[in-house]
């Protein structure tokens, strides 16, 4: 009788989930079916869950009016740039805090940790100054340097560096390799999960970065297309379905790297908030 | 002697990067702010020495202090609800298995990795007075459409929402890895001893749960305070002073006025305020629940 009434109880609560779980995931469902309408049918009242016709008209709109195609590559260039120099200076630091001796160690470290309390968007006014003093207000650098600064990446680099077992390294010590085979031969490659998810979610967090790419860029040709998306402006119509299309275009190459690196980005965010997984 | 300076060396070619990055992009900056907040200088160029004015200036500026009201607001609106229904969704994602958890998990995941931008144009979508589709429910449940964005009493507590669908995926995770770190053997040993499930989760879920409880509520106090985003986003086009946040008035002042000291100050006081607010939470959450 009451193993009955438990196991009743855990269905209701499956149930529930399962309700809330569409319900979260409803106006995902909404915004992509939406950019599949034709624009009368958009502004039908009622919910249909499906298009009556189905049309990719707002998606050749979007793409044929806006300069889309070029907020795309500018995204791109600073997204890849981000990543790769972010990983890279990373890597690094974190090894030479790992595993070098040297004179301002301790100290680097602190200020490393330290970081973590000024807030990057108290920066902005100084930012946009140092960046008009460099002459780099609407050029790819400009979104690129002020992003650069993610001192987390050293922090886990270390973490994992530390865990490598001394015997490696002396190893290689004793064959004559030198710092930098030991770092490109042994801790690279060791590490390289760690790397993979580190780049995947630094590409994330550049891809959908606002704020800094909003203030630096203010020409329609340098916006990234995270920006460019909420300059699209119509003054006629139900604009949804356009402006929808254009998120979704937006969204497409972060959705793919999560749905194809789901594991690493998950591990990734993990690290970045100090559970080592 | 000679091997110990070749080893800073070494050494200084790996930490090279990182540190000219943070000396030129980041340390440089700060000081920066901090020498600005004492002139009158506009966004470019230079400016007067002024000494503590804009200080001065703040505490009598109603339009600030109302903007750390709003920041204030938020952060009451959006921390402890993404922290309390992350764990909750964690425990119902974790109850499941197979196909079933992968799409729940997903669901609650998905919106997180979404430019805002992108979430922004969702949510106007699904509120729009007119044609959104979650009007109908406003309809049903309160009786009449609302555009909710531009109203008063309403814009905070949906941005604060929206929020949190936007970003309760990272709380989840983290949450699920808390939940599997605690042993199967805990819950059914008390099962055997007849607990229910409540019993179980006030005995054995939340004190065990509790770190990562705290990491979670330290990490979205810290974000909530930083918020801009969203809120400049949704009220684009209405009245943005109802719901101005202190990021959002270092822009205002900076870039829109274009008062470069005065923004500084502003900003420099969001900066004081998260080194406050992280301290004496870290304080608080040192505690831990019996």
């Amino acid at each position: 009788m009451n193993l009955l009434k438990i196991d009743f109880a855990g269905r209701l609560i499956t149930l529930i989930t399962l309700a809330i779980a569409i319900v979260w995931a409803f106006p995902l469902y909404w915004a992509v079916i939406t950019t599949l309408k034709p624009e009368f049918e958009v502004a039908q009242p009622g919910l249909n869950l499906l298009p009556k016709t189905w049309t990719l008209g707002a998606y050749t709109h979007v793409l044929t009016t806006t300069k889309i195609g070029q907020w795309y590559v500018n995204s791109v260039v600073v997204a890849v740039s981000v990543t790769v120099l972010v990983v890279m200076m990373g890597a690094l630091c974190g090894y030479a805090l790992s595993q070098l001796r040297f004179r301002g160690r301790t100290a680097l470290w602190f200020t490393v940790l330290a970081s973590f309390m000024v807030p990057i968007q108290a920066l902005i006014v100084t930012h946009f100054v140092l960046m008009s003093q460099f002459g780099l207000i609407n050029s790819w650098l400009g979104i690129v340097l002020p992003q650069l600064i993610v001192p987390v990446v050293v922090i886990v680099y270390k973490q994992f560096f530390d865990s490598v077992p001394k015997d490696f390294r002396e190893a290689a010590r004793v064959d004559g390799a030198n710092e930098f085979d030991i770092f490109f031969r042994i801790y690279l490659p060791m590490n390289w999960g760690v790397t993979t998810a580190l780049a995947i979610i630094t590409f994330i967090g550049a891809w959908n970065a606002f704020l800094w790419p909003f203030l630096v860029s203010t020409a329609d040709d340098t916006m990234t297309v995270t920006v460019g998306i909420t300059m699209v402006k119509e003054n006629f119509g139900v604009q949804y379905a356009r402006n929808l299309a254009a998120a979704v275009l937006a969204a497409l190459p972060v959705a793919i790297a999560y749905l194809v690196f789901q594991r690493r980005v998950t591990q990734a965010i993990m690290l970045s908030a100090g559970i080592k997984g | 002697m000679h091997t110990k300076s070749r080893d800073n060396w070494v050494a200084a070619a790996f930490v090279a990067p990182f540190v000219i990055a943070y000396l030129v992009l980041f340390l440089y900056p700060t000081v920066r702010m901090v020498i600005l907040t004492f002139t009158d200088a506009p966004l470019i160029g230079a400016g007067k020495w002024i000494g503590f004015k804009n200080y001065q200036r703040l505490f009598n500026d109603k339009a600030y202090l109302s903007a750390v009201w709003n920041t204030g607001y938020f952060v009451l609106l959006t921390v402890i609800p993404n922290t309390l229904l992350g764990l909750v969704f964690a425990m119902m994602v974790n109850r499941q298995k197979g196909y079933v958890q992968s799409f729940i998990l997903a669901a609650f995941f998905l919106p997180y990795i979404l430019p805002v931008s992108v979430v922004y144009r969702i949510w106007e979508w699904m509120m729009d007075y007119q044609f959104g589709i979650a009007q109908h429910a406003l309809d049903a449940f309160y009786g009449e459409r609302v555009a909710v964005f531009r109203n008063k009493i309403w814009a905070m507590p949906m941005m604060a929402f929206v929020t949190i669908w936007w970003t309760i995926g990272f709380n989840v995770l983290l949450f699920i890895a808390g939940l599997r770190n605690i042993s199967q053997d805990m819950y059914d040993a008390s099962a055997l001893d007849g607990a229910k499930r409540w019993k179980q989760f006030r005995y054995i879920t939340w004190p065990l749960i509790w770190p990562v409880t705290a990491l979670v509520l330290t990490i979205q106090l810290i974000l909530q305070l930083k918020i801009f985003d969203q809120i400049y986003l949704l009220t684009l086009g209405g009245n943005v002073n109802n719901t101005m946040v202190l990021v959002q008035y270092i822009y205002k002042q900076a870039f829109q006025l274009n008062k470069g000291g005065y923004g500084a100050t502003v900003a420099f006081s969001l900066f004081a305020i998260i080194v406050v607010v992280s301290v004496l939470q870290y304080q608080a959450l040192r505690a831990r629940p019996r």
